[in-house]
């Protein structure tokens, strides 16, 4: 068997995958209850939500950490999602994973809980400055914020626990964060730097601010009761996104390093496309150029024509012109074809797991491969006759699975598409 | 086979307390450094000059939507594009690849200090602050903070859209944009990349995480060597730095200059146990030491002045004293993510120059050079993780 593709490349192959999800933790129980239309949405127990117009996340509540924060949470999704994975590839001693971190990870700033610990270290009882947050800093008292909120800790950390090699690459570019963390894992094997890589992404910004700015922006779903129901991508009655938490992780190898040494290979990262949008800071291009461009890029990556793919994982986040638009481009790229071929959101049972999002829907996107079954777009109620696509409703479904198409489309232009394969070719 | 696909750095833009541009930043190395040590008293601060954003955002909405480092960044990358003569070249824009390092965080203080004052008498912790939030915060300063909204402004304001990478972790993500741009267009997977980023140092909220840290100077401003005796510490400047990279070929086709080659780019991120930042230095240097010439040579080191990690760099250097050393954080303060792709860009202005600009250090490790620049070895030890190396050459 070729070990290079069409373009002489190597061939990157995935032999590891971990997920964590509001749907519980690990590919199993994830994939079951995937398959089986569960929704992971609920309310919201770890703040108040008093006064907001959202009272429903994805949150992951069943994972305790001390001194709860979100890059502590994150953090520790992200250990979890890549223990689980680097297990299954058996790559590496504990400790010693042979190749580079790619991390997909949230904004990351200093939270109301520390601000409160320094005003209360600070004494102050009058007027309040922000001389007094800097006074109670000088006492020496709280370096650990500093540690914990360090735009490179989670990479950091995460790194020296797997003891991955070189710099870690912590990345940013919104809801394609996940899918970008795999396409520099992908890249860094195609250019022979490594013959492995772990890529995770990971997202546990659950919090008042982070809420209450989706919120204000008039991104999220306000359909609170019930939690299962909010999130309900392609629908007519949709009405925006439903944040969620969550981690997932592949370990990536070069198809030669995963013969060697005699890896089961769980799926193939044919090709990855990406352009930006230069329309607006939070919608997206009207024309469609970029998502479609996007994909487009993806399938040439792959040598792949629309023909091939047999299944799209949809952005799909809810919000009305997200949907409406990803339709408009899918119809563009697979023609007459577009209202045939299934394509489904996982965010309708997770919700919107942002920076984690890419990675955590790549699992999903291989386990589809590896089971021949599509879970469904849930809540999928009243269809959006704008919208005339098959988006899997509310029922999983077997089918004959090759090769996927996985969108990842950011707030702020950042737009991913990856494109997987069951096999080597 | 190493030089069949060579990285030109072909566009430069630069934004400090020295200036804007390339000229102003080639003129304020040669002059004694200063910082503002008012401002933000006790701490010492290397301000930006005023800049007219008019001339590289002209929508003043554009403007509005951005917090200050953004429009730094937004600014310093428009001079770069120029710089490299492809402003406005929408084809050309359209394939351009992007990576920024940028951290993001600009906050609103008013709200902050007004919010934490009801807090202390908030009998309803939770709900207070939703109330507080839900009203005060400003729905579109969200996208002012966000790390890769910088990118998101760049791609709005240039139109570069060829594909829109941020990367997070302090100095770091600065090392590592560029490494992984070189590397990219090495390998062939990009032809032309913009790589920067912009940090504003300016604000009580960002100077804080530092202090927590208890790693800055107090009271005056202190050049970078001669900070071991005060116990060390950083000096934060704003800054924002921007390159174009350039396959060569492709740079050839379309008649654009060189200031010079980046020839090779290493990083690491080492456990900081005693002697590793001294190991890793050696490491990366041991890459490039059989093609770098000491006698018309240079080093720019991004050195923090952060003690200890400080000290290893000097010992390394101890080690290799052929080499006329520069600490361009003496005049630039410390910018973080940007202080990488800056010292790049210095190093290209200075052999675009053919010298280097003079010493500025009583301790011993500066020294005068007068020979000729052909090579600049550009370090960078982040104040708290990961090492980069690079070699940027001039092109004959």
């Amino acid at each position: 068997m070729a070990k290079t593709d069409q373009a002489g490349r190597p061939i990157v192959v995935v032999t590891g995958m971990g997920v964590i999800t509001s749907l519980g933790a690990g590919r199993e129980d994830n994939w079951r209850k995937l398959t089986a239309g569960e929704s992971g949405i609920h309310e919201i127990k770890r703040i108040s939500t008093e006064g907001l117009k959202t009272r429903i996340a994805g949150t992951i509540d069943f994972i305790p950490v001390d001194d709860h924060s979100s890059p502590g949470l994150s953090e520790r999704l992200a250990e979890i999602a890549a223990e689980e994975a680097i297990a299954q590839s058996n790559i590496g001693s504990r400790g010693d994973f042979p190749g580079p971190l790619f991390i997909a990870v949230a904004p990351i700033e200093i939270e109301w809980d520390q601000r409160e610990e320094l005003v209360r270290a600070s004494g102050a009882n009058g007027d309040l400055g922000y001389a007094d947050l800097m006074r109670a800093g000088e006492t020496g008292n709280f370096r650990h914020i500093y540690e914990r909120f360090l735009f490179g800790s989670v990479a950091g950390n995460t790194a020296e626990r797997f003891g991955t090699k070189g710099s870690p690459i912590s990345l940013s570019t919104a809801c394609a964060s996940g899918a970008s963390a795999i396409q520099l894992g992908v890249e860094a094997i195609r250019r022979g730097e490594a013959n492995a890589a772990l890529c995770i992404g990971t997202d546990a910004s659950v919090n008042a601010e982070s809420l209450i700015r989706f919120s204000l922006l008039s991104a999220l779903s306000t359909s609170n009761d019930p939690p299962q129901g909010a999130s309900r991508p392609f629908s007519k009655d949709r009405d925006g996104f439903v944040m969620a938490e969550g981690a997932g992780a592949l370990v990536l190898e070069s198809l030669e390093a995963a013969q060697a040494r005699g890896a089961k290979i769980l799926g193939v990262l044919e090709g990855c496309g990406e352009m930006a949008d230069s329309f607006h800071r939070t919608r997206s291009s009207p024309d469609g150029r970029p998502s479609i461009g996007c994909m487009r890029n993806a399938l040439n990556d792959a040598a792949l024509t629309p023909e091939d793919i047999d299944y799209i994982n949809a952005h799909g986040t809810s919000t009305p012109e997200n949907d409406k638009n990803e339709y408009m481009s899918v119809s563009a790229v697979f023609g007459e074809r577009a209202t045939r071929i299934p394509i489904s959101s996982n965010k309708s049972m997770i919700g919107h797991t942002i920076s984690a999002a890419g990675a955590i829907e790549s699992v999903f996107s291989l386990q589809t491969l590896e089971n021949q079954r599509i879970p469904p777009t849930i809540n999928y109620e009243v269809p959006d006759p704008a919208i005339p696509l098959d988006v899997v409703p509310n029922v999983a479904r077997d089918a004959r699975v090759t090769h996927v198409i996985s969108n990842s489309f950011g707030f702020g232009g950042q737009n991913v598409s990856l494109v997987m394969g069951r096999e080597p070719r | 086979m190493a030089d069949a696909r060579a990285v030109w750095i072909t566009g430069v833009g630069i934004v400090s307390c020295l200036g804007e541009g390339i000229e102003a930043h080639w003129e304020g190395l040669s002059k004694p450094s200063s910082a503002d040590t008012t401002a933000f008293a006790p701490y010492v601060v290397h301000r930006a000059v005023p800049v007219d954003f008019d001339k590289q955002i002209p929508k003043k909405g554009d403007q509005r939507q951005m917090e200050a480092w953004q429009r730094y960044g937004v600014y310093a990358a428009g001079l770069a594009l120029e710089s490299a003569g492809m402003k406005g070249n929408a084809d050309l824009l359209a394939h351009t690849d992007m990576i920024v390092a940028a951290g993001g965080g600009e906050r609103d203080q008013n709200v902050d200090i007004s919010v934490l004052a009801g807090l202390r008498t908030a009998n309803d912790r939770g709900a207070y602050l939703n109330q507080r939030l839900m009203s005060d915060l400003r729905p579109t300063l969200f996208l002012a903070q966000l790390a890769n909204l910088m990118a998101g402004n760049i791609s709005i304001v240039h139109g570069v859209t060829g594909s829109s990478r941020t990367f997070m972790g302090e100095e770091q993500a600065g090392v590592d944009a560029t490494r992984i741009a070189h590397a990219r267009i090495t390998a062939g997977q990009s032809e032309i990349a913009l790589v920067g980023g912009a940090y504003n140092a300016e604000r009580f909220e960002v100077i804080l995480y530092y202090v927590l840290a208890k790693c800055l100077t107090h009271d005056q401003h202190t050049r970078v060597w001669e900070r071991a005796a005060i116990g060390g510490g950083m000096e934060l400047g704003t800054l924002s730095a921007f390159l174009v990279l350039e396959e060569r070929q492709h740079a050839v086709k379309r008649g654009a200059k060189p200031f010079a080659r980046l020839t090779s780019i290493e990083s690491d991120c080492v456990k900081r146990t005693a002697g590793a930042i001294t190991g890793t230095l050696e490491r990366m240097w041991s890459g490039v030491a059989q093609r770098v010439k000491p006698e018309n040579a240079a080093l720019l080191s991004g050195a923090t002045g952060v003690e200890g990690v400080t000290a290893e760099e000097r010992a390394f250097l101890a080690q290799h004293p052929g080499l006329a050393v520069r600490a361009t954080g003496t005049h630039l303060g410390h910018g973080l993510e940007p202080q990488f792709p800056a010292n790049v860009a210095l190093a290209a202005v200075a052999l675009r120059h053919g010298h280097l600009f003079p010493p500025a250090d009583e301790s011993g490790v500066e020294r005068a050079m007068d020979a000729p620049l052909q090579q600049v070895v550009v370090t960078s030890i982040g104040h708290r993780r990961g090492e980069g190396l690079a070699l940027v050459e001039a092109v004959d």
